[in-house]
């Protein structure tokens, strides 16, 4: 018993600096984010008109646009990322590194060039447009479309995918898929009774990583889409920016938070009790 | 070459920028200029519009190169803002430190009113001896107390002549033409966007009725389909490059973009337009006056006005600085509209709190429906 008192007030003083770190830089922006939510922008006097305005209007809305197209290129980001993911866990250990690191690779550059990168590609007098006006094809409308937002989106966000994926494919012990097919399990078999299975928290934690950032992104679609493309980030970031209502945007951002919870929420519940590399909220 | 080398400069900007803003403005004691006595050194922070100073390139003055030449001990630390707006809610959010910035009359108005620029001390700011009469005793600093003008200009619509049919031009409604959706960029900022939709529907620029802020915003989202980006200084990249066609944009950036792209033209719409002065000022977190006020008096000075303007194309305030810019500039129609042009131009003025915010409001329920 002793022992054991000992030993968690030990745990405790180890935990002290993030303990500290997560007050400063997570609870008390999160309190002002709360405090700027529920106060008038003009008489600072408690309100609940910020939150009731996120109900209305365009508002539901783009919350609606950026939860789905999140979704989208989750699902996509998950279609591409768990073949590379299974390819690198695969490899002998020195080639997994690079590939690996490969893959961390684009994340060394600011999000911002690369997605402006984009734009110089897919754009009607951009790189993509001239190479097919050169063959006689186009233009083709490629930027300022849904897609081309989805794309960044996935294009951004993929490594997310992979790094999750890969670490959880990667210890999934061989011999297990060397029983199946010893006990008879076609190759097909093998991979959705016995890989796809081991692997689902990483799936998880993988879409979770991708939804969270995409959903809550800003400047893709400001970039890459139409005017009808708008994404709540990109409201959020005007309201800080340029309109000078805080409030409001304190207000969507609490909104939005929320509605993070309860899609991370609803994930989670998938990937059962024992989600190894699952995100705890 | 100008584009690019500015792309660097931003970037760089932003690299440095945060760290520089967070470390100001203390004097940085450690300076190896060695003259012995540069223990007053200071570090002003000037904060500015995008594209809105000469840097050097394309053979013109480097205005913020010749400042620290001639006064060693003090160093700018230049940052730039896309819209009034953007650098109102910076200075209104706290937590920096600048110097000089330099708004337009409405943001003055607005800034005055809020108790956010400080006085001037004219006794270190003699060249505002140069600033033509026409330019002092303005409608947003009606006693000259806090700002000194820098430039002017206008507002108008730049079009490519390849792709826009000259019948089609005259008015704003070229904003609106289905013809060319898709190929249509729109200011990316409430009030500009707001006044251009106020002067085709024929209403005051300046208006608070809610009736008519309602239906400009209408007027906005009858625009939005055929719009390609609501932007400010992307403008520049996609006018050149042909990206887009059609910019409602001000006159002097249209001088800097016709110099890369010969193709484009620009007209004063018929409805009328917005005729602007852009003012220094120094707002209330300014942590050096003098020093902001020396700098101020240097861009007054008429030789590096002129300069400076050679490159920014807009107009000067001073008439001592025309001798110093290219005759072909004075002489241009876009830059020195004449006075029946120029008639047809009105100013923006300070507008309550509540408009403001309505506008603001409007704003989003345009870029979100």
């Amino acid at each position: 018993m002793k022992r054991n008192k000992h030993l968690l007030s030990g745990t405790f003083l180890l935990t002290a600096p993030y303990i500290v770190w997560m007050i400063i830089f997570i609870l008390i922006p999160l309190g002002v984010v709360v405090f700027y939510a529920l106060t008038d922008s003009v008489t600072g006097m408690f309100t609940l008109g910020n939150l009731s305005k996120v109900f209305t209007g365009a508002f539901p809305k783009v919350f609606g646009r950026s939860v789905w197209y999140s979704l989208v290129a989750s699902a996509i980001c998950l279609l591409i990322g768990y073949p590379v993911a299974y390819f690198i866990a695969r490899q002998k250990p020195s080639t997994q590194r690079i590939l690996y690191m490969l893959v961390m690779l684009p994340m060394c550059m600011s999000f911002l060039l690369r997605t402006l990168a984009w734009v110089g590609i897919l754009r009607d007098t951009g790189i993509l447009n001239t190479l097919l006006g050169k063959i006689g094809i186009g233009p083709l409308h490629l930027i300022r479309t849904n897609g081309a937002v989805i794309l960044g989106m996935v294009y951004n966000y993929l490594p997310y995918m992979i790094m999750p994926l890969y670490t959880v494919i990667m210890k999934i012990d061989p011999l297990l898929i060397e029983a199946a097919e010893d006990l008879g399990c076609s190759s097909r078999h093998v991979f959705t009774k016995v890989v796809l299975p081991l692997s689902l928290p990483g799936i998880i934690s993988g879409v979770t990583m991708v939804f969270v950032p995409a959903v809550s992104t800003f400047y893709i679609s400001q970039k890459l889409g139409s005017t009808s493309t708008t994404m709540i980030g990109d409201v959020i970031e005007s309201q800080f920016k340029s309109a000078n209502n805080p409030n409001l945007g304190a207000a969507l951002s609490l909104v939005l938070m929320v509605l993070i919870f309860i899609c991370v929420g609803i994930m989670n519940r998938f990937a059962g009790k024992d989600n190894e590399g699952g995100v705890v909220v | 070459m100008k584009k690019m080398f500015a792309l660097i400069v931003c970037f760089v900007l932003a690299l440095t920028g945060c760290a520089q803003f967070a470390t100001n403005p203390t004097s940085s004691e450690g300076s190896a200029s060695g003259s012995g006595e540069n223990t007053g050194d200071v570090t002003i922070n000037v904060y500015n519009w995008g594209q809105y100073i000469a840097s050097g390139d394309d053979g013109s003055i480097d205005v913020i190169a010749e400042f620290e030449k001639e006064y060693p001990n003090i160093h700018v630390n230049y940052t730039t803002y896309d819209s009034n707006e953007t650098m109102y809610s910076k200075l209104k959010t706290g937590g920096i430190s600048v110097d000089v910035i330099i708004p337009s009359d409405y943001m003055i108005a607005r800034m005055i009113n809020e108790d956010m620029l400080l006085p001037l001390n004219f006794d270190n700011i003699p060249n505002y001896q140069y600033i033509d009469e026409a330019y002092k005793n303005t409608t947003y600093d009606p006693e000259n107390r806090y700002s000194i003008p820098y430039t002017w200009g206008t507002v108008g619509i730049i079009y490519n002549t390849k792709y826009v049919d000259e019948a089609d031009i005259g008015g704003w409604e070229l904003l609106w033409n289905q013809k060319y959706a898709g190929k249509i960029l729109m200011f990316g900022n409430s009030r500009d966007a707001f006044g251009i939709a106020e002067e085709l529907l024929g209403f005051d620029i300046n208006t608070t009725d809610d009736q008519e802020l309602q239906a400009a915003a209408e007027k906005l989202k009858e625009q939005k389909p055929l719009v390609q980006q609501y932007v400010m200084d992307e403008i520049f990249d996609l006018m050149e490059n042909e990206e887009a066609w059609i910019a409602p944009y001000y006159a002097g950036d249209f001088l800097t973009m016709a110099a890369e792209n010969e193709d484009l033209a620009f007209y004063h719409p018929s409805q009328g337009f917005n005729l602007f002065i852009d003012a220094m000022c120094i707002p209330s977190c300014c942590q050096n006056k003098e020093a902001a006020e020396t700098f101020i008096d240097f861009l007054c000075r008429p030789d590096i006005a002129g300069g400076n303007m050679n490159w920014i194309c807009y107009g000067t305030p001073e008439t001592e600085a025309r001798q110093y810019i290219d005759e072909e500039m004075t002489a241009s129609e876009v830059a020195y509209p004449d006075e029946e042009t120029l008639s047809k131009g009105s100013i923006f003025l300070f507008l309550p709190q509540e408009t403001n915010q309505r506008m603001e409001e409007l704003w989003l329920q345009v870029k979100t429906n």
